[in-house]
């Protein structure tokens, strides 16, 4: 069964997700891109800023910041792709 | 190897400026990259005797066209095709910097790998394979720790070996998977003509097609059948799409960083004893990004920055302005002792002496201005900061990085028109530009004091308040309107990385803080000097008038105008004259209008009366806070938009608004029976 899906901006501090796609108009995408969120990647919210926006993921050793409605076009699914790299997510 | 050319490339946060400073030291330019606000700079390095010039592209991620920064690195390297491009990474964090190297090896630039950071990796239990790096990507790989200087010798000598070499190297082949291969050699089978355009082979022309860079669909509707290769590559799109989930843009870019993390995972060796829980960095984060304390945290570090900037600044200022009054009292002095004439005295007083004084002033505030920032954004701070405070700014049109420089704009305006630099975007950028000179300045205060002073009695301060109200409205209203206009079309964003803290070195900011000032003297200093002779010889010329007279051109300039301001209710000459002389220094219109008004030794709080009613005064004041800002910010202005258009733009605009609410108050308040 497919595990729903949900956008970043919704997932809770600490929370684990997988990036399933990025939607958005090409320069926001291109940017998310670049910056390693491709679909396939393992990251963890990190936290949110003192009015829950903007908000930051962390994922190949980095922390990115985004705005919600950034983080709204980050399409993700909870649970693991069963690589070895996480300590079991 | 004379005239050969070294571009120097890298993510931000990896010590590229401190390496590209350790090679270069102080022989170094900094211009713009045509047509845009990136800063160039460029440097020279002597290798075995022969000059090297060495280009400092912009810090970026990736090749592309997702910002200002990307796009000029990217046109440079395709464009001039320099003859080593040497890239900086972070060994503790290898497979973030291997993503810019593999894509600078995908388009073939002969490379050098400077490892840098080395010390932060080991700490962490990271052990790079430097030959096998070297082999999986044929690149010469150098560890350096250019905080230190260290490795930067042994640096020096492989750029020298390599530059005397024919650096011919392949392209390196990205496995793009048996899903995207076929697509992207068919799509390379016809994209001929566009791979000449974009000097690529078609495979890689096809790839950045593929990718949706802006410069490759540009350039395809200059080939002979557009539309054929885009029928082809929406047939593709739809292929990938339908068995992936997501588009071609995506899938190449996700099979890039696939290989990269392949590529990383057999470089970088882990050390499982050495086990960080929790790093400094996230302890601080937990402190500096709190849910509570993160606001107030950053407006205490914004508050400290100001205060410092201001305690120290001034009395520098003061001191620069006092020995410069000195040296023209002096030379008053003496002019006058060998029978010079007062017209040759006052030019070298007023205008030269003037003219020195009103630049080299800046110098102080500017200099530890940009050495706080350097530390903020050194440490990293300036990241977090911006973060905790992008919501709020985002309310009021702006982006959470402009509030550092709105709020200096309360010290002085020139120093915050420059600090504008640390936005990215042009958007951003732009519009924090357009409104800070409404943020009401240090010098604007002697103008509202003698005002409110005079004609509002104990409730001086309240209407002075009114008035710091009034500049911020005015330049929230305007950073609305012009994000829904004049910048409607482009985007603001905030994906950035939050940079691990560490420790600001103490070099790098006072060089930081040498630069800005001494830039400002070079740049803008002329413009300001030009502004103040241009005053001084209206106020002095025709031959034989009193200084700043009615008779003057000046005089008869404010004259011409004062029926201009007569709408808001101050409309005679005098009023006009030291609003002219307040684009000097906006307090010089305080010391104008005690020339012009106070005459006979009679105090300027007595005569303001019979000129100005308490209405008319608070008109008077709105003029001063929003009308053109003085010579040095619109200086300031012009050096960071490089664009004459722009700041014609500002001293038109900002008169207007000015004009509009000045005339506005004294209207409506007349029709309310306030006089």
């Amino acid at each position: 069964m497919r595990e729903k899906e949900r956008n970043l901006k919704e997932l809770e501090v600490g929370e684990k997700a997988i990036v399933v796609r990025v939607e958005g108009e090409p320069s926001l995408k291109g940017r998310v891109l670049a910056m390693g969120l491709v679909p396939g990647t393992e990251l963890r919210m990190e936290r949110k800023a003192p009015l829950a926006d903007p908000l930051t993921v962390h994922y190949r050793g980095i922390e990115l910041s985004l705005r919600r409605d950034e983080a709204e076009r980050v399409i993700v699914r909870r649970g693991c792709a069963g690589c070895a790299r996480c300590g079991g997510c | 190897m004379a005239g050969k050319v070294i571009a120097l490339a890298g993510n931000p946060n990896t010590g590229k400026t401190s390496l590209f400073n350790a090679l270069t030291g102080s022989r170094q330019k900094v211009g713009n990259w045509p047509g845009v606000t990136v800063e160039r700079k460029e440097g020279r390095l002597t290798l075995e005797g022969k000059d090297v010039a060495v280009v400092d592209l912009p810090g970026i991620y990736s090749l592309g066209a997702a910002s200002a920064d990307e796009q000029i690195a990217s046109d440079y390297l395709l464009a001039e095709r320099p003859d080593l491009v040497l890239v900086v990474v972070d060994a503790s964090n290898l497979e973030r910097s291997l993503y810019l190297v593999v894509q600078l090896r995908e388009i073939g630039l002969p490379l050098v790998v400077a490892l840098n950071m080395g010390d932060v990796a080991q700490a962490r239990g990271l052990q790079i394979d430097q030959k096998a790096l070297e082999d999986l990507l044929g690149v010469t790989v150098v560890p350096t720790l250019a905080a230190s200087g260290k490795g930067v010798m042994a640096l020096k000598g492989r750029l020298a070996s390599l530059l005397d070499q024919d650096l011919s190297t392949e392209f390196l082949e990205v496995p793009y998977g048996p899903q995207l291969s076929p697509i992207v050699d068919g799509l390379a089978d016809l994209v001929g003509d566009l791979a000449r355009e974009l000097s690529l082979p078609p495979r890689l022309a096809a790839i950045r097609l593929g990718e949706e860079d802006e410069a490759a669909l540009a350039a395809l509707e200059r080939t002979q059948a557009p539309w054929l290769i885009r029928r082809e590559l929406d047939e593709a799109a739809a292929e990938v799409e339908a068995s992936l989930g997501y588009d071609l843009q995506t899938a190449l870019i996700e099979r890039r960083w696939a290989f990269v993390s392949s590529l990383a995972a057999r470089v970088v060796s882990r050390d499982k004893t050495v086990r960080e829980a929790l790093t400094p960095s996230d302890r601080i984060d937990r402190v500096v990004t709190h849910r509570l304390l993160g606001l107030p945290l950053v407006l205490l570090a914004a508050w400290a920055v100001f205060k410092v900037t201001f305690f120290l600044g001034d009395p520098a200022a003061d001191g620069l302005d006092g020995l410069l009054s000195g040296l023209g009292e002096s030379l008053a002095f003496w002019l006058d002792g060998v029978g010079a004439s007062p017209l040759l005295s006052s030019f070298l007083v007023d205008g030269v002496i003037g003219g020195v004084g009103s630049v080299v002033v800046f110098f102080p505030h500017i200099f530890f201005l940009f050495a706080f920032i350097a530390v903020l954004e050194d440490s990293g701070y300036m990241a977090r900061g911006a973060f905790v405070m992008d919501r709020i700014m985002r309310l009021l049109g702006l982006h959470g990085k402009s509030f550092m420089p709105l709020l200096v704009g309360f010290g002085c305006n020139v120093p915050s028109i420059m600090a504008t630099r640390i936005l990215e975007r042009r958007r951003d950028r732009m519009i924090t530009l357009l409104v800070l000179p409404f943020i009401s300045c240090s010098a604007r205060l002697p103008v509202f004091l003698l005002f409110a002073g005079t004609f509002f009695g104990a409730r001086a301060g309240t209407v002075i308040f009114s008035l710091y109200l009034l500049g911020i409205a005015v330049a929230v209203i305007a950073a609305k309107i012009l994000g829904s206009t004049l910048f409607q079309g482009e985007s603001s964003q905030f994906v950035m990385e939050l940079p691990p803290y560490h420790l600001p070195r103490p070099k790098a900011v006072l060089r930081s803080a040498w630069e800005r000032g001494s830039l400002f003297l070079r740049k803008a200093g002329t413009f300001i000097f030009l502004a103040v002779i241009v005053v001084w010889v209206l106020a002095s010329l025709p031959l034989g008038v009193e200084y700043g007279s009615a008779e003057s051109y000046i005089g008869r300039l404010g004259a011409m105008t004062a029926g201009f301001f007569a709408p808001a209710g101050f409309g005679f000459w005098q009023a006009a004259v030291a609003l002219l002389f307040g684009f000097l220094a906006k307090e010089v219109v305080v010391g104008t209008l005690g020339t012009l008004l106070a005459v006979d030794g009679v105090n300027l709080v007595q005569v303001l009366p019979q000129y100005f009613s308490p209405l008319s005064a608070y008109a008077f004041m709105v003029m001063a806070l929003l009308y053109v800002p003085c010579a040095a910010v619109v200086a300031a202005f012009r050096e960071e938009t490089k664009s004459w258009r722009w700041t014609a733009f500002m001293v038109l605009y900002t008169t207007a608004v000015a004009w509009g609410l000045s005339v506005a108050v004294y209207q409506v308040g007349r029709l309310l029976g306030l006089s």
